[in-house]
């Protein structure tokens, strides 16, 4: 996988995540691209499109569109189902996720995507294991702050 | 939106946490960011949107400089500039302070900081050097979450110099006791393989040790670098084949822990990466390939669930079959595999079938033929991208004989396609491939409308250069091979190109490219049209210099040819490539596209006109008057004059430095009647599906009100839920003079896979030949009862007369196209209703009979040539035999009569006739001849029937003018989908030698099936004993509310099947096979579709009636 979009309808980019190295510009170009491609779709046409010598599997949720490049040998229908389980994800973590967790929380986001996908292949299958890892830093996190927090005598 | 973010809050008890502490600075920040949002969010112009985010930089800019900012309002500015990254614009100022972060904050920081870093910055950013030695440290920690957060960074992104400082560390990780932290590491190192192999070479066995850990998802990661060794090397790891293969078989056996699950199916990752090392292993080596026959066969037969990730994995699956050295059971069961791909109503599957298809369709045509209505379908799909990638497939099978359709389709569907990328590729990939196979036999403005759009290009500079640079490379390529095989045509076609173009690639030397031309110039079968076009180009291309040297050498064996053409090119060589001034006047570069306007009445030469009068010259006549006049001062001519040159020039404007021949296309007219008349000296049956879209002004314009019809229909139909039924309706609403949609598509079909059947040896359909035979005779029968038949049957298979070649042109045009042509012959109104009869007739048989023969090679001997161009009798027409038909079989229901073979005494036709118990084939044996036949044989054969004959294969004699009548019972032997018999006739007259001739009869295994009234007991008690057996998804009819009564009863209605009974969501239906052999069938609803189980005593029935079902359902 070359890369991962999340867009909204109105053509709002919620994250965007990078594989492969590539500069500013082309990033720019490339997400404009996508979403000029992706948003004109129709609903119910085939989720795979080709832009330059790209695959492009793209998804919808609620107002919320999945969408990532892929290079020639990948399989399409996996890719689908990545990102299906990437959203599988999100709702285990944020429990029933919508676009505003996204928005508010897109760190976490990336956090959950890291451990789940590394240089675009696919880290952990196990979902369980992600949202363990997931758990783990959250503890973490939280203890940290605490510790943080308690006044240091 | 309040209660959304509350929920949102709620979701986050960690967050919730935090706000709730009163007091502390963070809250501030934290909510600085829900400002900032909801501020944007507020926001309706995008300049207000930059002002904020540029007042929020610099905010976030002048804090992050402060040396108070502590670490941990520094994670929230982080955040900050990320999202403001996000939007758009650059906080490059914030990268060296998330390096700082990643550095010196408490794990937590951290992570912020490294989120931020990889989102960043890339692997090439100086900046990251700067990461190295936190990663370094982060490595050594004894936090796991750190060693973690290093390891995910590392697999992101690293600067390639500084992978042997952290090496050493990464490897140690691989015997961590943690598993995520092996793997992780295993993804490190595989990123190390992937941006700099050589430095991980020496560790290879600690990979061997990655792929046998006991952690299945540590073996997962650490398949992606054996994909990738394998990939370069598959030789190096053949010894490996039995452990991907044992790994498989557990996976697809269920052995690996519950969660790896996905959606019930056992770790389909795992299952696709191995499936693609497999598929690597086997390529090009049988002994591997034996080895994982039965895994795959295992994983073929496993993956039932209907789901996104079983398809997937099949999909890998036959790609693998078909990639590995082949197994005939295994390619079967692939191919139903590729099928249900094809046939699903799931838009994804059905783009991915042909993509299958495309992948395997050169291997193995018969699967293009079998599904060609789907494919016909995806043609018209509004989908663009089905489109595409079913002209993707076509082009795969493109041959002489369909290019023209092919690349008719490909114009199509580049007119509407907006995306330059594909555009180029397309054009590109494709018409290299168009021109070496469709080559000569071309029509000369599909070369021409090529090199229009490479001129006139698209609406982007850049695109233009891109295509014209891609087209002068190619060509380059292609003139150092063997340039001696390519097609005059596309010879001239390259040769333009590199004139005009090959100054576009600065690093190609002028000198190198005229050596190449020149090289072409001395090959033996380089026409002297193809030499004049290389010389054109020559004259383009040299520049002073070391060009000129060549120039002068060719010009100099060029300026005493023979050829005048080529004398005067080589002359305007010769002098232009010495005088550059003249030559930057008349070639001028760079100025390329402004069309010159022609002053075609040639005005400016009135003066020397009126001169050349005024001393006493003949007036002008033009050809055709001389001609005229020459013909009347001799006498008479009854031949019919060849067409003069048309018509009016007088309006053409040409771009500048155009082609030579564009002159010539104005004198098209003939070129195209040649041109299709060849191909139908070759085998009239191409012509039936072949429209005329190249006309005189290159695209036929005629067709294009009835496409705008159907382009304007797809907005609004578009909506409608069913995209079946849009299809077919656009497609209706183009105005076609064919009785139904259908029925063009079949004509679509049978021109765009003709020539496919003779590629295959093991045709599903049988033999393709009695098709064109057929054909013929039916397109001449009704034409001789009108006075023009000769006309007609000549043109069809004899070297043409311009003029009848130029009627059958506008026949077919109007036949398919609906214009009404204005005909200069008074004749072809009843002519075009009688063709486009025969046409039609013809067509609807179409079905029976899938494989068009591509030529048309007769069977028999020279004595009994079926399409003999001159019919000196009428034989009898359908009507009049079916009165033959003996009595008893008279009420029943008879198959369309068909002729099998004719000579000059005897036409042979054929009919069966479904009787309740049997099936009957009737052979009509009409004597033409004035003379009585004493004795005709009649002797029939076939592998699949039994034939049993009523009269003893002898038919007696015939009188002349008269019908003899043969009856032969028939029954199946060994079912095949379409059953042949072949029969020997042989003759003799009072006087004369005996004479014999060949035919062969083709009939659908539909017809021998009969119903079978059971009741569901018996039902039930034979279903269990029937050892044969197959299952498929067929397509439903969607439309009824009730979609299993309705698609059984078309079962019913067209196989002739009984409906034993109906429960629920289930039918069972039951039918005989003559003579009486059963064969049960189990209908279930299933997510949509219908899924169909047969069963049957007799091995293949099973398959061919589901081959029947899946038909009568299309075709429904």
């Amino acid at each position: 996988m070359r890369f991962l979009l999340l867009f909204s309808r109105q053509g709002k980019l919620r994250l965007q995540k990078w594989f492969t190295p590539v500069s500013d510009r082309e990033k720019k170009k490339v997400i404009r691209d996508m979403m000029l491609l992706v948003l004109a779709r129709q609903p119910r046409s085939c989720n795979f499109l080709h832009w330059r010598d790209l695959k492009i599997v793209y998804k919808r949720y609620a107002s919320l569109y999945f969408c990532s490049g892929l290079e020639n040998n990948d399989n399409e229908l996996l890719a689908l189902e990545v990102l299906h389980r990437y959203v599988e994800l999100l709702d285990k973590y944020f429990g029933n996720v919508c676009e505003l967790d996204l928005i508010f929380n897109f760190e976490k986001a990336y956090y959950i995507l890291d451990e789940f996908l590394i240089g675009g292949e696919v880290l952990e299958t196990s979902k369980v294991a992600v949202s363990d890892s997931m758990e783990e830093a959250d503890t973490l996190q939280e203890t940290m702050e605490e510790y943080m927090s308690k006044p240091t005598y | 939106m309040s209660d959304v973010v509350e929920k949102t809050l709620t979701a986050l008890p960690g967050l919730l946490s935090l706000d709730s502490q009163p007091g502390s600075n963070k809250l501030s920040s934290n909510s600085k960011l829900r400002n900032l949002i909801r501020g944007i969010t507020e926001l309706t112009s995008k300049h207000e949107e930059e002002k904020l985010i540029q007042r929020e930089l610099t905010s976030i800019k002048e804090q992050v400089s402060s040396p108070n900012t502590s670490m941990r309002q520094m994670k929230e500015l982080m955040v900050r500039a990320i999202y403001c990254e996000m939007l758009g614009y650059e906080a490059s100022f914030s990268y060296i302070h998330a390096i700082k972060l990643a550095q010196q904050g408490t794990a937590l920081e951290k992570r912020v900081g490294y989120l931020a870093v990889s989102l960043f910055l890339n692997e090439s950013h100086e900046l990251l050097l700067l990461l190295v030695n936190t990663v370094l440290k982060d490595l050594q920690s004894t936090n796991l979450i750190e060693v973690c957060m290093a390891l995910t960074v590392v697999g992101q992104m690293f600067p390639k110099d500084m992978i042997p400082a952290i090496l050493p560390l990464v490897e140690e990780k691989l015997n961590h006791p943690k598993e995520i932290i092996r793997r992780k590491a295993v993804l490190a190192l595989y990123k190390f393989y992937l941006i700099a192999p050589n430095q991980v070479q020496h560790i290879h066995n600690k990979f061997r040790k990655a792929l046998c850990d006991k952690d299945p998802g540590v073996m997962t990661a650490s398949l992606h670098i054996y994909l990738q060794l394998i990939e370069e090397n598959p030789e190096g790891y053949k010894d490996l084949t039995t452990s991907f293969v044992t790994i498989l078989k557990q996976v697809v056996g269920g052995k690996l822990p519950m969660d790896f699950n996905y959606h019930s199916v056992p770790a389909p990752w795992l299952q696709i990466q191995l499936l693609r090392i497999l598929c690597l292993l086997g390529k090009n080596d049988q002994s591997t390939s034996e080895i994982m026959y039965e895994v795959l066969d295992e994983s073929l037969r496993r993956a039932e669930i209907n789901h996104n990730i079983t398809y997937a994995i099949l999909f890998e699956c036959v790609k693998c079959i078909y990639t590995i050295h082949p197994k005939s059971e295994l390619l079967e069961k692939a191919a139903k595999c590729i099928g249900n791909f094809v046939l699903s109503p799931k838009i994804n599957l059905k783009y991915l079938g042909l993509k299958a298809l495309t992948y395997v369709v050169q291997q193995d045509p018969k699967l293009a033929l079998q599904h060609q209505m789907t494919i016909i379908e995806c043609l018209d799909h509004p989908d663009l991208i089905i489109k595409r990638e079913t002209l993707e497939l076509l082009f795969r099978i493109t041959n002489a004989q369909n290019v023209t359709v092919i690349v008719d389709k490909m114009l199509e569907f580049l007119r509407i396609n907006k995306d330059d990328y594909t555009t180029i590729d397309l054009v590109g990939k494709t018409m290299s491939t168009v021109f070496s196979v469709g080559g000569d036999t071309m029509q000369p403005d599909i070369p021409n409308s090529f090199l229009k759009l490479l001129s006139e290009g698209f609406d982007s500079v850049e695109e233009d250069r891109k295509l014209r640079l891609f087209a002068v490379d190619s060509y380059v390529s292609l003139l150092q091979g063997e340039p001696g095989k390519l097609p005059q045509r596309f010879l001239q076609v390259i040769s333009w190109v590199l004139g005009e173009y090959s100054c576009l690639r600065a690093d190609l030397e002028v000198d190198t490219v005229l050596r190449l031309l020149a090289k072409l110039l001395d090959m033996k079968t380089t026409s002297s049209e193809t030499k004049s076009w290389v010389l054109m180009a020559m004259t383009k291309l040299c520049e002073g210099g070391a060009g000129v040297s060549v120039a002068r050498g060719v010009s100099e064996t060029y300026s005493s040819s023979l050829d005048t053409v080529l004398r005067q090119r080589a002359q305007e060589l010769q002098h232009l490539s010495q005088d550059p001034e003249l030559r930057a006047r008349v070639l001028p570069r760079h100025t390329g596209l402004e069309p010159l306007e022609v002053d075609s009445s040639l005005s400016f030469l009135d003066g020397f006109v009126s001169e050349a009068l005024a001393a006493g010259a003949a007036p002008y006549k033009p050809p055709h008057q001389r001609q005229e006049e020459l013909a009347q001062a001799k006498s008479l001519s009854l031949e019919p004059y060849g067409l003069s040159l048309p018509l009016s020039m007088s309006s053409c404007s040409i771009t500048d430095r155009q082609s030579p021949t564009l002159l010539s296309i104005s004198s098209g007219l003939s070129g195209n009647s040649n041109d299709l008349s060849h191909k139908g000296g070759s085998s009239s049956l191409r012509l039936d599906g072949v429209k005329r879209v190249w006309g005189r002004e290159g695209y036929l314009a005629q067709r294009e009100p009835a496409e705008e019809s159907a382009h304007v229909e797809v907005p609004s139909t578009l909506r409608s839920p069913s995209q079946q039924g849009r299809a077919d309706g656009s497609h209706s609403q183009t105005p076609t003079h064919t009785p139904t949609p259908e029925l063009e598509k079949q004509q679509l079909a049978s021109s765009l896979f003709v020539g496919l059947g003779s590629h295959s040896s093991v045709c599903l359909m049988g033999k393709s030949e009695p098709t064109p035979q057929r054909f013929r005779r039916k397109a001449r029968s009704p034409a001789s009862s009108s006075g023009a038949s000769e006309n007609i049957s000549h043109s069809l298979v004899s070297p043409p007369i311009t003029v009848d070649t130029l009627v059958c042109n506008n026949l077919l045009d109007s036949h398919i196209t609906s214009e009404p042509d204005v005909s200069p012959l008074e004749q072809t109104p009843p002519l075009s209703q009688g063709l486009a009869a025969a046409n039609g007739s013809c067509d609807e048989e179409l079905p029976d009979s899938d494989v068009k023969g591509s030529s048309p090679s007769l069977i028999g001997d020279d004595a009994l040539v079926a399409a003999d161009p001159a019919p000196h009798e009428e034989p009898p027409k359908d009507l009049l035999l079916s009165s033959y038909l003996p009595a008893e079989l008279s009420g029943l229901s008879h198959s369309e009569i068909t002729p099998l073979s004719s000579d000059q005494s005897l036409d042979l036709s054929a009919c069966h006739v479904q009787k309740e118990g049997d099936l009957v084939l009737v052979v009509f044996i009409y004597n033409s001849s004035d003379s009585d036949i004493q004795q005709i044989l009649l002797e029939l054969d076939s592998e699949e029937l039994e034939v049993s004959c009523e009269c003893d294969g002898a038919v007696g004699g015939a009188r002349g003018h008269s019908v003899a009548v043969c009856q032969y019972s028939l029954s199946v032997k060994r079912p095949s989908v379409h059953v042949e018999l072949v029969g020997t006739v042989s003759y003799q007259f009072p006087v004369g030698t005996p004479q014999s001739g060949q035919f062969s009869y083709k009939l659908p295994l539909s017809s021998f099936i009969r119903p079978l009234t059971l009741s569901t007991e018996e039902y039930g008690t034979m279903w269990l004993d029937f050892s044969h057996d197959t299952k498929q998804n067929l397509t439903l009819i969607s439309d009824d509310p009730e979609p299993l009564a309705a698609s059984l009863s078309v079962l019913k209605n067209k196989l002739q099947l009984h409906v034993v009974e109906i429960i629920g969501m289930e039918g069972i239906v039951a039918c005989r096979l003559l003579q009486d052999q059963p064969c049960l069938m189990h209908c279930r609803l299933h997510a949509g579709t219908l899924a169909v189980w047969l069963r049957s005593p007799v091995p293949d029935l099973p398959d061919c009636l589901m081959y029947f079902c899946q038909r009568a359902l299309q075709e429904h």
